[in-house]
This record gives C-alpha cells, structure tokens and sequence, in this order.
C-alpha cells in the first residue's frame, strides 16, 4: 500500500483525483440541486470533442478539454431563462447540442491517425499518465473554483430554490444561471481528463445525490459531498492499481453501491419509524 | 448507387421514421435525457454481447429493453427522475468498461467498440433492413394504437389517471417502445450519435408545429430528410462518416426550426402587443 505511493504516476493520479473529487463535488451539489443533469452529462460529453479537435489542431489536450466544454456551457445556458432550463425543448435542445458534439468528434477522429487507439482513453479515462504541468493546472483550478463558489455560494442556493422570488429580490439570476454552468463546465473538462467523457457523472453526480440524502443544509452538505468524492476515488485507485481492471468501472460501481445502501438503508429506517408510530 | 446505399436508405429511412414518431412524444414528456440513458445502456448491451459471444445486436436488445422496463418500473406513474437515471447511467456504463477490458484483455477487440459507439450504416446488409423496418413497423403501430391516451396521459397524467387512463401501463409502453428504437438505431448511428434522429427532428417539429398529428408528421419527415441528405453528403464526401453527416443535418434543421419559431413569434408578439394597446386606448 504504502510502496503504492512511492510511483510517481500514482502520487500525481492521488493529488489529481483528490482535488477532482473536491470540485466536482462542490459543483455537482448544486447540479444536483438544480436538477441540471442532462446539462451536466452534455458538458461531460464535450470533453471528446475537445479532445479530438485539440489533437488535430495540435494543441495541449486540456485546453481542448476546457474551450469545448466552456463553449457547451455558453451554448446551453445561452437566451434560455430559468424556467426554460428544464422545459421540453431544453431538454432536446441540450440532446441536440450533445449530439453535435459527438458527431464532430467521431468526424475529426478520421483525421488524426494516432487517436483511434486512445479511443478508449478519450472516453473511458486513464489515470496513468498525468503530468506535472497538469496538476499545476488543476491546483490552480481548484483554488479558483472553491473561492468562486465560496462567494456566489449563497445567492446561488437562493438562485437555484426559488428563482422568481431571488430576481425579484434583485439578484442577477441570469447571470448566475449562465455563471454556474460555465463553472460547471471548467469542472467537468478537468474531471474528464481522469475519468474520461463517459464517467465524469460518478463524481459530479453519485456524491452529491448521497450527501443530499444524509443532510439538506447547503455547506454540510458540500463537504459532505466533497469528502464521499475523495473517498471514492481513493479507494478506486487502490483498487485499480491492484487489479487489471479499470478505474471508471471501480468508480461507478463503488459510488452506485453506496448509493443503493444508502437509500434502502433509509427506506427500512423510515419504514421502522413508521410501525413504531 | 452503390450496392450498400439501398439497403442504408431502407434501414435509414424507417428507423428515422420510428425514432421521429417516439421521439416527438420523448420531447413533449421532457424524457430525452431518459432516451441518451437508454442508447449509453445499448453502448453497454453491445459489448457485453460480444464478451458473452452472443451477436452484439442481440446484447443491445436485450440491454436497452431490460433498462427500459427496469426505469418505467421505477418511475411507475410520474416520468422518471433525471437524478435516478443519472446515478444509473453511470452505473451502466462503469459495467460497459469493465466489458471493454475484459474484451481487450482476450485480445479480440476488434473494430467492436467504435462501432457500437458510432455505428456502421453502410455496411447494413438486406436482411438488417427488412428486420429494421419490421421492428420500425410494429413500434409504429403500438403509438398508432396508444398515441391518444398517451397524449393525455403525457400532459396530465394526474388527470388522466382520475378517469381510468391506465397511465402506468402506458408510461411503461412509451418506455419500451423508445428502448426499442433506440436499440435498432444502434446499429445504423451508433450509441452515441442515436439521440440525433430522437431529439433534434422531434424539437423541431415541436418549435414548428402545435398540433400533436401535423408535430408527428414534420418529426418523421424532418428524420428521413437527414438520413438521406447525410448519406448523400458522405456519399460524396468519404472522408465523412456517414452517422455524423445525418447527425449533424438532423442538427442543423433543428436550429433552423428554433430561428423560424424565433423569428415568426417576435412580429406576431408585437402586433399582439400593438392591439392591445390601440384596444386600452
């Protein structure tokens, strides 16, 4: 375990995974709460296109990452009021704006010879082979994305409760609309760098839905969120080090398992309550 | 023509017209997150299928309608919540992973996963079109039969369910018929590029038109028009793989549906807002 740690590879992929874990489970709190999680998987999902476009252009991968899924986020939240965010054609909308995505990937992976054996990788993620040059990035990230949160945080809950009473109040609800899915966004594209396109949901998604089970109060709720997302990645990694299979597939199912605990424990709990009563 | 093209256009033409009709009812009950869950479930099917060594194309059936029946059980008589789908797609797809490296690690990958994932419509063979239209056939004729009390149980399945609507049977129909199509465009666009013939001509028959028969219509229509001006484009422009040219196309007219219903309601707006007030005055 300990002889673990001493691979460089695994020191970055721990750091990483950690600060990934932290944001994405801030954030995913109040994607959760916003009830935006097609928007969030589409973002996710714009991590490939990134990715290819980056390739073929030839610039560093992550700033693919980041302008494809910033550019989702404008592309979402763009002349679509609250209210609208969750109404039908939102939701084929956002479809449509996925699947743009997906079809300009799959077109430019034509053209770069050398991406069609990391196919997987762009999708599935791999935590082998993070450099130093993108933990700086991510430290940074990181700092950036918890003072931001740390100061829109409780507009944004208001916000996201109760729209028409915080615009009539006066709060820019626009702005923090937009504001929060362009946050989103920088989030998922770090996270998918580790996790891969697929799989960003099994920390922007599993974590907060278990925290906001155990408490309702907004930061609690945070660090809760936070700390299951390190949890779950840390064990993931020990157990992917120590088996030759992947990583998301150690992510998803930990987290789904918690996740299915947690709520039968609660059910058979209020269940109980219920005959005592 | 080519050989292939008559067999594509076929299969094309009647998923199109299948995904068109189940998708404009997927909008209207703001279920498409739903239906992108079900075509990452037909990414997994796919891959277990091949790890098991059954056909790919029967592991996406079996796959996607299992899913489909398992979220129409959980959602019972409300639509199924997006965090519920969420928590489970991610699931699903962490399983397709592990059936990736369990296939890889056999050494028999092959070209499996990037078809599944993007499709292969032009190497659909004549048997794959006739079965594709026969499953587009019998899914067309289940929303003929229930299309009416789907509808009102779509916009108001409480009262719906007040006057004996059986709104569970119905909600778990609508999801099985979507798992069906998705399923069976699996094979010609591919997990991830399916949504394009479910949502985009579906929203943009929803920005055009009001009425439930003339909405169905236009989605159908605008879902054959891009599979074949996308087979046309990658027809004539290799490079191009065919999947994304329709994709794309299905995108397109849904843009252009969202300018037209853009433009035609800003001038009618202002001379609502005109009368209204020459009326106060």
């Amino acid at each position: 375990m300990i002889q673990m740690l001493s691979y460089p590879f695994m020191q970055h992929a721990v750091i990483a995974g950690t600060l990934i874990a932290v944001m994405s489970g801030t954030l995913g709190w109040f994607m959760v709460l916003r009830r935006q999680i097609f928007a969030g998987h589409t973002l996710s999902t714009m991590s490939f296109p990134g990715a290819t476009a980056a390739l073929v252009v030839g610039i560093p991968l992550a700033m693919g990452y980041y302008v494809a899924c910033i550019c989702a986020a404008i592309a979402i939240g763009w002349r679509a009021p609250t209210r609208h965010l969750t109404g039908p054609l939102s939701s084929a909308r956002i479809g449509t704006i996925q699947v743009v995505g997906f079809a300009t990937g799959f077109t430019l992976l034509g053209y770069s010879t050398h991406i069609l054996g990391g196919l997987d990788q762009l999708l599935f993620g791999t935590f082998l082979g993070i450099d130093r040059t993108q933990l700086i990035i991510l430290i940074a990230m990181t700092c950036v994305v918890v003072v931001i949160i740390a100061c829109i945080g409780r507009p944004l809950v208001f916000a996201s409760l109760d729209p028409e009473l915080a615009e009539a109040v006066g709060l820019p609800v626009r702005a923090l609309d937009i504001g929060f899915l362009i946050l989103l966004g920088v989030v998922v594209a770090a996270t998918a760098q580790i996790t891969g396109a697929l799989l960003v949901f099994a920390l922007l998604v599993t974590p907060p839905a278990i925290a906001q089970r155990l408490t309702a109060r907004p930061a609690q709720g945070m660090i809760v969120s936070a700390g299951i997302g390190v949890a779950l990645i840390w064990l993931s990694l020990i157990c992917a080090y120590f088996s030759v299979y992947p990583l998301g597939f150690f992510t998803t199912s930990i987290g789904f398992a918690v996740y299915v605990i947690v709520v039968v424990v609660q059910r058979s709990a209020s269940g109980l309550r219920a005959v005592h009563v | 023509m080519s050989g292939y093209l008559l067999p594509a256009i076929i299969a094309g033409s009647t998923i199109a017209v299948a995904c068109g009709i189940v998708g404009w009812f997927i909008v209207l009950r703001s279920q498409v997150f739903a239906a992108d869950a079900l075509s990452h479930f037909a990414f997994t099917g796919a891959i277990a299928g091949l790890v098991i060594g059954i056909s790919p194309q029967l592991g996406v059936f079996g796959c996607t309608i299992a899913c489909g029946a398992l979220l129409a059980a959980i959602a019972g008589r409300t639509l199924a919540d997006d965090l519920t789908i969420g928590i489970g797609v991610t699931w699903v797809l962490g399983l397709g992973v592990l059936a990736l490296a369990i296939l890889s690690r056999n050494g028999n990958e092959g070209t499996g996963a990037a078809t599944a994932l993007f499709g292969s419509i032009n190497t659909l063979t004549g048997v794959d079109a006739v079965i594709a239209a026969s499953i587009a056939a019998v899914v067309i004729g289940v929303i003929a039969v229930i299309g009416r009390p789907l509808l009102y149980a779509s916009l108001n399945p409480v009262a719906a369910h007040a006057r004996g609507v059986p709104v569970r049977l119905l909600n778990a129909l609508a999801f099985i018929a979507l798992a069906t199509v998705v399923a069976e465009a699996t094979q010609a666009l591919g997990a991830l590029l399916l949504l394009a013939l479910i949502a985009a001509p579906a929203g943009a028959a929803h920005h055009l038109a009001h009425r439930p028969a003339a909405g169905i219509g236009i989605a159908a229509g605008i879902g054959i028009a891009s599979v074949w001006v996308g087979l046309a484009i990658s027809y004539c422009m290799p490079t191009l793989p065919a999947s994304s040219a329709i994709a794309t196309v299905a995108a397109a007219a849904f843009a252009a549906a969202a300018l037209i219903a853009t433009l035609r309601r800003s001038p009618a707006r202002r001379a609502r807002r005109h009368s209204v007030i020459t009326h106060t005055h």
